[in-house]
C-alpha cells in the first residue's frame, strides 16, 4: 500500500506493470510476447505476492487474450491485457468486436516491428495496423508517460465505453530505467473509482444478447455508434487529464509542443524520439536556429484542430513516420497534411529498431537528404 | 415447460435442423442461472438477428475461432466479482459454450484447448454437422470419409473426402478433463442425462453432439431422428462417456445395422452407390467404422486410462 506518492526507478514496463497493480483490475489476460513480457511479469508477481487480486488467465495465444478479455469485461469486469507486434496482429481479428461491444479494455502495447522479417525491435507498425479497430490510442514519450497514461486512459475508456492502448516504444522505454513518480493508492483510487458496467452480461433479470448478427438494416448504425463515441474522446480527454493533472500535478494535453515560437522549421513525431528531438531543439536553439517539435501524444481520435492551430503559421513542416506505408503516403504525415490541408515533407525512419541519432534529426532540420518525392529514409 | 420459463425459444433454422433441440436440451436441464458463450455458426446466425434474439439468457458471441477464450473471460470475470461481493445472482452460475465442428474440430480447437488446460468451469457442447453448414457444405475436420461437400466435391477422380474425420474425443479426452461424452440428438434421454452430469462436474466438461443437418446432408426434413438413430446403431456415431479417463460405452446395438443403411438414405453418400466400386467402398467405409468401434470398445473393457 503506497501512502503517498514516491519517486522510483524503474523500465518503462515494469512503470506500466505498477500502474496496472494500482489500477488493481478484476480481469487481466496474460501471454508473453517480446518486449511486451515485462509488463505481465511485474503484475503476475504483484499478484502472486498479494498485492492485487486480480483473476489473471493465462491464455494460450493473443487470440485468446483478447477474446477472453472481451468476455470478461462483458461480464462486468475491470479488465486489462498487454502485447505487442505479432501479438497485436494475431488478435487484429477480435479488436474491432472489443470497440463494438463497447467495453472499456485498456492495453498496453510495447511497440514492436511487425513480421516479416521478424523482428523484435521497437516501431510504430503495431500501432498503426490497428489505427482503425475503433481503440483509443496513446503515446509515451518516457516512462513517467507510459505510467501516467496508462491511468488516464483507464478512466478515459470507461467514460466514453471504447476499449483503448497505451503504446510506449519497444525495449527504448520497455527495458529502459528512468526516474519516475508514481502516485499514492488512494489517489489512484479516487481518480478512476470504482467500476460499474454500465451493460453487464451477468444480469440475469434482464439477460442480454451481446454480438448479434446485424443485417444491412443495422449494421451501419452500429458502425456509427463507435463513431460517435469516439468523437467524444476529444472532449473527455481534456476532462480526463485535467482531473489527473490534479492528483498529479502533470496535465497533458492530445499534442505537446516544444519551442515553437517563431519556428521556422517544426517536426512532427511520436513517442520516445521526441525525447531526443527535444535535445536538438536545445542545440540548434542555442545556435540561433529557429525550430521545434510537436510531439502527438493522442493518435485516436486524431487531434486535427490542435495540430492545425500549432502548426498553422509555420513555414516548414516534417513528419517523422516509425513505419512504413506502402503505395499510399506515410501514416503520421497523412494526418498532419489533412490537418493542415497542405503538403509537408515526410520522413521514415527507424524501422526495427534502427537507431536514430542526434546528428540524424539535425540533418532532417536543416532539410539535408531529403529525396526527390520528399521521402527521407535513414540508412 | 410454461411459455415465460422457457430459456430460449428457436424458429429461425432450416426445416428439420435439431439445432434449437440441441440448445433448448442444454439450457434446460437445470435450474441454475446460465450464461452462454456461441462461436460463429449456424446456432448463432439463426438465433441472434438484431433486433431479436432467441436467447433468454446471458448470451455473447464474438467471433469464429474463440468460444472456449470467451467463456473463459467470462467464466473467470464471475470469479472475479464473486470475490468483491459484486455478482446479486445467489445461485451458482453455469457456463456453457457452443461451437459446430467448424468452430470446435477446426478454426476454435486452440482456444477450447486452452480452456480446458486452464480448468475454468464450464462445460462445451459442439453440435457436429460434419462440415461448415453456414456457409453452404463446405468440409471441416469433422466431415467423414467418402462424404460430397462444395470444397470435397464428387468427381472422376474423386469420390469425395478422401481423408478421415478427426477423432476429437481423442483430443479432449488427452486434456484428461473430468467428464468427456458423445451424445445423439436422437437419444435426447441419453443427452440430458449426460448434460447434468456436466454440469455437476466441477472444472471442464465437453459433449460431442451428434446433428443430423437435412439440407446438406440430402435428406428429407422429417427423417433427422430416423437418420441420428441409423448413425448410432450402426456404430458410425457410437454413444460413450469417458470418466476421469475411463471409457464407458453407453449403447450397444442389439441387432447390428450395416453402415450401408446410414449412407443410403443420405444424398452426400448417393455417389458411393453409383459407382462399379461400390461393393468395395462401402466394405472400406464398413472396415472403418468397425475399427473405430473397437478402439472404443478396447478402451472401456481394458478399463485403460486415457
Amino acid at each position: 500500500m503506497l501512502n503517498k506518492n514516491k519517486k522510483v526507478a524503474l523500465t518503462g514496463g515494469f512503470a506500466v506493470g505498477e500502474a496496472i497493480n494500482q489500477i488493481n483490475p478484476d480481469v487481466m489476460a496474460v501471454y508473453p510476447i517480446t518486449p511486451q513480457t515485462p509488463i505481465v511479469e511485474y503484475f503476475s508477481k504483484k499478484v502472486v505476492d498479494g498485492k492485487a487480486d486480480t483473476e489473471i488467465i493465462q491464455v494460450e495465444s493473443e487470440h485468446s487474450a483478447m477474446s477472453a478479455c472481451i468476455g470478461a469485461s462483458a461480464a462486468g469486469a475491470r479488465t486489462m491485457t498487454a502485447s505487442a507486434s505479432q501479438g497485436i496482429m494475431y488478435m487484429m481479428e477480435v479488436l474491432p468486436v472489443a470497440s463494438a461491444m463497447r467495453l472499456p479494455i485498456v492495453m498496453a502495447v510495447a511497440n514492436r516491428a511487425i513480421s516479416g522479417p521478424i523482428n523484435i525491435h521497437c516501431d510504430h507498425s503495431d500501432a498503426m495496423a490497428m489505427r482503425d479497430t475503433g481503440w483509443i490510442q496513446i503515446f509515451s514519450e518516457n516512462a513517467q508517460e507510459a505510467y501516467d497514461n496508462t491511468l488516464i486512459v483507464m478512466k478515459l475508456a470507461e467514460k466514453v465505453l471504447l476499449p483503448a492502448t497505451v503504446n510506449l516504444d519497444g525495449f527504448i522505454l520497455s527495458h529502459s530505467v528512468e526516474n519516475l513518480e508514481i502516485l499514492a493508492d488512494g489517489k489512484i483510487y479516487d481518480f478512476i473509482g470504482e467500476y460499474q458496467a454500465s451493460q453487464q452480461l451477468l444480469d440475469f433479470k434482464n439477460p442480454k444478447t451481446f454480438g448479434p448478427v446485424a443485417l444491412p438494416d443495422s449494421y451501419f448504425e452500429f458502425r456509427k455508434q463507435i463513431y460517435d463515441a469516439m468523437e467524444k474522446v476529444r472532449d473527455e480527454f481534456n476532462k480526463v487529464t485535467k482531473d489527473f493533472g490534479k492528483i498529479s500535478g502533470r496535465e497533458y494535453q492530445k499534442i505537446e509542443t516544444y519551442k515553437i515560437d517563431e519556428a521556422e522549421t517544426v517536426i512532427v513525431a511520436i513517442g520516445s524520439t521526441c525525447g531526443t528531438i527535444k535535445s536538438v531543439v536545445d542545440k540548434m536553439r542555442a545556435q540561433g536556429k529557429r525550430v521545434g517539435l510537436l510531439k502527438i501524444r493522442l493518435f485516436r481520435p486524431f487531434p486535427y484542430i490542435e495540430v492545425k492551430k500549432v502548426l498553422e503559421k509555420i513555414k516548414r513542416v516534417v513528419v517523422m513516420d516509425r513505419n512504413l506505408a506502402f503505395g499510399t503516403q506515410q501514416i503520421l504525415a497523412g494526418e498532419i497534411q489533412k490537418s493542415l490541408e497542405r503538403e509537408v515533407e515526410s520522413v521514415v525512419y527507424g524501422l526495427g529498431g534502427r537507431d536514430i541519432y542526434e546528428k540524424d534529426i539535425e540533418r532532417i532540420f536543416l532539410g539535408k537528404e531529403i529525396g526527390d518525392k520528399g521521402q527521407f529514409f535513414l540508412m | 415447460m410454461k411459455e415465460k420459463n422457457k430459456k430460449i425459444t428457436v424458429s429461425g433454422t432450416c426445416a428439420g435442423c435439431p439445432i434449437g433441440i440441441i440448445a433448448k436440451t442444454v439450457l434446460e436441464s437445470i435450474d441454475n442461472p446460465i450464461v452462454v458463450a456461441n462461436a460463429t455458426g449456424c446456432m448463432e446466425v439463426t438465433t441472434t438477428i438484431y433486433p431479436n434474439t432467441s436467447w433468454k439468457v446471458p448470451y455473447i458471441h464474438s467471433v469464429f475461432a474463440n468460444a472456449g477464450a470467451t467463456i473463459s473471460g467470462v467464466e473467470t470475470a464471475y470469479k472475479a466479482l464473486l470475490k468483491k461481493n459484486k455478482i446479486k445472482e445467489k445461485k451458482p452460475v453455469k457456463f456453457v459454450a457452443f461451437g459446430g465442428d467448424g468452430g470446435t474440430y477446426d478454426i476454435g480447437l486452440q482456444s477450447l484447448s486452452g480452456a480446458l488446460e486452464r480448468e475454468h468451469d464450464f462445460l462445451y457442447v459442439c453440435y457436429d454437422n460434419g462440415a461448415y453448414m453456414n456457409t453452404g457444405n463446405q468440409r471441416s475436420g469433422a466431415t467423414p470419409w467418402g462424404a460430397s461437400t462444395e470444397t470435397t466435391p464428387i468427381g472422376k477422380e474423386s469420390i469425395g473426402k478422401d481423408v478421415k474425420r478427426k477423432d476429437l474425443m481423442s483430443i479432449v479426452a488427452g486434456h484428461h478433463i473430468k467428464y468427456c461424452a458423445t451424445a445423439n440428438v436422437a437419444f435426447l434421454d441419453d443427452f440430458k442425462r449426460k448434460v447434468k452430469k456436466a454440469f455437476l462436474t466441477k472444472g471442464p466438461s465437453f459433449i460431442l453432439v451428434f446433428s443430423p443437418c437435412p439440407n446438406q446432408w440430402k435428406f428429407v426434413s422429417h427423417k433427422t431422428i430416423e437418420v441420428g438413430k441409423l448413425a448410432t446403431k450402426t456404430n458410425f456415431w457410437p454413444l460413450y462417456e469417458i470418466i476421469d479417463g475411463e471409457y464407458k460405452i453407453n449403447f450397444i446395438p442389439k441387432s447390428k445395422v450395416k453402415i450401408e443403411e446410414f449412407l443410403k438414405i443420405q444424398g452426400r453418400f448417393s455417389h458411393i452407390f453409383k459407382r462399379k466400386d461400390k461393393d468395395k467402398l462401402i466394405k472400406d467405409i464398413q472396415n472403418k467404422v468397425n475399427q473405430d468401434w473397437e478402439r472404443v470398445r478396447d478402451l472401456e473393457e481394458t478399463r485403460v486410462r486415457v
